[in-house]
């Protein structure tokens, strides 16, 4: 059974209507610890040590946030920026997250078709998750497809509890290890995985 | 024509000093050659307003000059001292050595006996502590190189004069019995005792002083300041100098060298900066009396009588002493500038010469023939010091002199705290802690004795006194600070502390706790941008923290809360602005109440809403979510 440590970031959170939904039931979910980062630190002050031994003990990363400008919220930036230390994330001596598992669940504003050469993003999410995949790459961990949840601009309350159960399903078959990584790396997006398996 | 009496002397004096250093000081000449030319001014020889009595009253004060050892000992601590070791024994033996050599063999040379040339040089071979060291204070060169040197010879030169003194009715021709003594080493203790008694009184002495500077002083101080009564720690102070200064002349120890350990045992105490400002105008108003009692005794009967022989022995003594000097800080390795300033410093005559003639006249070792006019001599080459001071300051430093001095003093200014930190109690103690804890060492003064001797025995800096005192602010440093950090919990004295530094210290950075609207008013009045309201941002904490307990995420309680703060800072300033509008000065509870409806009323205008529009998706879902709902 594998362990996973979702760090949840969103700063206007009591604004959220797509967030607040899909995280319902995470936290009491079993094998799984959520980490809400702006609730822990409000201030910014974030506890480096307290933080890596969290991702000591666990095996899957997940970064869950909206996609604000095509990058995280800047709560998360700085939790990289602090937390992945040299000589502990990276580096010859920096082993810690060996082989971890890691991928984000986002939301966007924009639909499936803005992230293309042809929509007004015209870059594809998984282009602009580069500066993170890299990051993830550098840290040794293996770099999952990202789980996305589109159009939140326009997006039903009945369609966000599909996204909510699919994605908690596709958590649970990675905590019970009934998950074919290999299948999944070939993905765009780990939704396709679902569909596939559907 | 003058009179007598207690009050007129008085007013001739203060007169004197009033009129004649502001207009010294305004030519550039320094207060000593102020003083000086005030008491030639009225001495029996010019205005003849003070007569005979003025050896009395040189006598009275000399007195300053133990003050101001003690003074310098204060500032000196004693690991300092122990630095100075080499340049004590070493400059100032070989200047006195040397001198006294060369005054001696110029004196057989001109026929007189081995012993009166001896005395002769011994006497003159010294240099004076009062116009020397007052003037490198007042011109900041005590810290320099130079003037650190000048001071250790001026210390050797101090303790040398007990053996001089003894020495001295030895020289005599025979008949006059040893330790007769004048009026100014009277009967004391230990005469008649054995050399080996005497030395053993005189250590024992010295060894009680620094066990009660140690363990007693500081207790006592601490009782006496508990009272909280100004004028009876000043009475304190004072009966601390006299009594060690009484006291060493019983043993036969110079009272200004007593007075001087005294200082340097104390140096360490908390009470070091309000003892200093206690004595401080004592010793200034006693130093100008004895600078106008030395210019009013200048004999100049004595020099008219022949005029070309006290000029050739002023220039004679001058010369000779300078060049010991300078050759001794060369021998020494001095720099040019310093070795300038050293030489010229310390090229005269002194104090002690006054007492040391008369005492050999008496013991007969130098006819008054003799000594009278020598004393004219050291009366003028004192006079000249000023003088020529100034001449190597203004003429001789800038055409020889090299650029480092600037560089080198800077070096050498000990330990001076960037910030000072008025108050040491809630406020007070944990900002100095917090900049502890980053590396800032703080000066701190406090008011409360109790506070203060606990803190220092945690290691801080901590001094007692009244921090709204400009002369408690300097002694602090506040001239070398750059931030002042009022932390006091009483919005009068607060503002007197503020008052007081912006007067005198204009660039010193301020920063001032208020308690609550109303003292914080008066402070952005008198000036004071940064201003802090000692519960402002604990009732903020905990306002966030009450949202927080009420479902309020953290963050958005947090954003909320520096907001408010920033909105209620604002409106504080606007406030006190806006006083000075209303012709009607509307005070107290009902300003306070106005208040409060104006800033309600602006906050539920506009502070409640919601200004973080970047994480705000409603005008998005209006522009995008239709377009996405319609493709």
């Amino acid at each position: 059974m594998k362990k996973i440590l979702i760090i949840f970031a969103h700063p206007a959170f009591q604004k959220s209507r797509v967030n607040a939904r899909l995280i319902e039931g995470l936290a009491q979910m079993e094998g799984i610890t959520f980490h809400d980062l702006y609730q822990a630190y409000p201030e910014f002050d974030i506890d480096i040590a307290a933080e890596q031994q969290l991702l000591t003990g666990h095996d899957v990363i997940v970064f869950h946030h909206p996609f604000f400008w095509y990058s995280t919220p800047a709560l998360l930036k700085e939790w990289q920026d602090l937390v992945l230390e040299h000589g502990w994330a990276y580096g010859s001596q920096g082993n810690q997250l060996n082989d971890k598992w890691f991928f984000n669940i986002i939301t966007t504003g924009g639909g499936a078709a803005a992230y293309s050469q042809q929509g007004y993003n015209f870059y594809t999410i998984r282009q602009l998750l580069a500066p993170i995949e890299q990051t993830a790459r550098l840290c040794k961990m293996v770099f999952l497809p990202p789980y996305v949840v589109h159009g939140t601009h326009a997006i039903t309350p009945e369609e966000i509890e599909a996204y909510r159960e699919k994605g908690q399903r596709l958590l649970t078959m990675i905590r019970d290890g009934d998950f074919d990584l290999a299948a999944a790396m070939q993905l765009q997006y780990l939704n396709d995985y679902m569909k596939r398996s559907d | 024509m003058h009179e007598g009496g207690f009050f007129y002397q008085a007013f001739v004096y203060l007169s004197a000093a009033v009129v004649s250093v502001p207009v010294a000081k305004r030519l550039g000449l320094g207060s000593v050659l102020g003083y000086l030319i005030a008491g030639i001014i009225i001495g029996p020889f010019a205005l003849g307003l003070v007569g005979e009595e003025g050896q009395d009253v040189m006598h009275f004060a000399e007195f300053g000059v133990v003050m101001m050892l003690f003074l310098i000992g204060l500032e000196l601590q004693p690991a300092l001292l122990w630095k100075l070791r080499v340049p004590i024994l070493g400059l100032g033996g070989l200047q006195v050595g040397l001198t006294s050599a060369l005054i001696l063999g110029a004196g057989i040379a001109f026929g007189l006996a081995w012993q009166t040339a001896l005395a002769l040089g011994l006497t003159l071979a010294l240099s004076s502590t009062a116009i020397v060291l007052q003037t490198l204070n007042e011109k900041g060169l005590m810290k320099t190189a130079g003037g650190q040197n000048a001071f250790s010879v001026l210390l050797f030169q101090d303790i040398a004069v007990i053996p001089i003194l003894a020495v001295m009715p030895l020289l005599a021709s025979g008949h006059v019995a040893a330790g007769s003594g004048d009026g100014h080493h009277a009967v004391t203790w230990v005469e008649g005792l054995p050399i080996w008694a005497q030395t053993g009184v005189v250590l024992g002495v010295v060894v009680m002083i620094v066990l009660a500077g140690q363990y007693l002083i500081s207790p006592l101080f601490r009782i006496i300041a508990r009272t909280r009564l100004r004028e009876i720690f000043t009475a304190a102070a004072l009966l601390l100098v006299i009594g060690i200064a009484l006291l060493m002349t019983q043993v036969g120890l110079s009272p200004a060298l007593g007075t001087f350990l005294a200082g340097v045992v104390l140096a360490q105490s908390e009470y070091r900066h309000e003892l200093e400002t206690d004595i401080e105008p004592f010793k200034g108003l006693l130093l100008g009396l004895f600078f106008i009692a030395v210019g009013a005794s200048i004999d100049f009967n004595l020099i008219a009588a022949d005029p070309l022989l006290i000029t050739q022995l002023v220039i004679a003594l001058i010369l000779l002493k300078f060049v010991v000097l300078f050759v001794t800080g060369k021998f020494f390795r001095m720099s040019l500038d310093n070795n300038l300033l050293f030489a010229f410093a310390l090229a005269q005559g002194g104090e002690f010469a006054f007492v040391l003639f008369s005492f050999a006249v008496q013991n007969q070792v130098i006819p008054p023939a003799v000594a009278n006019p020598l004393i004219a001599v050291v009366a003028v080459s004192m006079a000249l010091t000023p003088l020529l001071m100034l001449i190597n300051e203004k003429l001789i430093q800038p055409r020889f002199g090299t650029t480092e001095k600037a560089a080198r003093a800077a070096d050498e200014i000990d330990e001076q705290s960037k910030v000072i930190i008025a108050g040491f109690g809630r406020v007070g103690s944990t900002v100095g802690r917090f900049l502890q804890a980053n590396g800032v060492q703080a000066t701190y003064l406090d008011i409360d004795p109790d506070n203060v001797d606990l803190l220092r025995k945690m290691g801080l800096k901590v001094f007692y006194g009244d921090a709204s005192r400009h002369d408690l602010l300097h002694a602090a440093g506040a001239g070398e600070a750059e931030l002042l950090i009022v932390a006091v919990d009483d919005p009068v004295k607060t503002l007197a502390i503020v008052e007081t530094a912006r007067k005198h210290y204009p660039n010193l950075k301020i920063m001032a706790r208020s308690v609550g609207w109303t003292d914080s008013y008066d402070l952005l009045d008198a000036g004071i941008g940064d201003v802090y309201r000692e519960t402002l941002d604990s009732a903020l904490r905990m306002a966030a923290d009450a949202l927080h307990r009420l479902g309020f995420r953290r963050h958005q309680a947090m954003r909320a809360v520096k907001t408010f703060r920033r909105h209620d800072e604002r409106y504080l300033r606007e406030l006190a602005a806006m006083r000075h509008d209303s012709k009607a000065l509307i005070r107290g509870a009902r300003q306070r109440i106005e208040d409060l409806e104006k800033l309600m009323q602006e906050e539920s205008e506009n502070v409640g809403k919601h200004k973080d529009l970047g994480w705000d998706a409603t005008t998005l879902i209006e522009e995008y979510g239709k377009m996405q709902s319609d493709s």
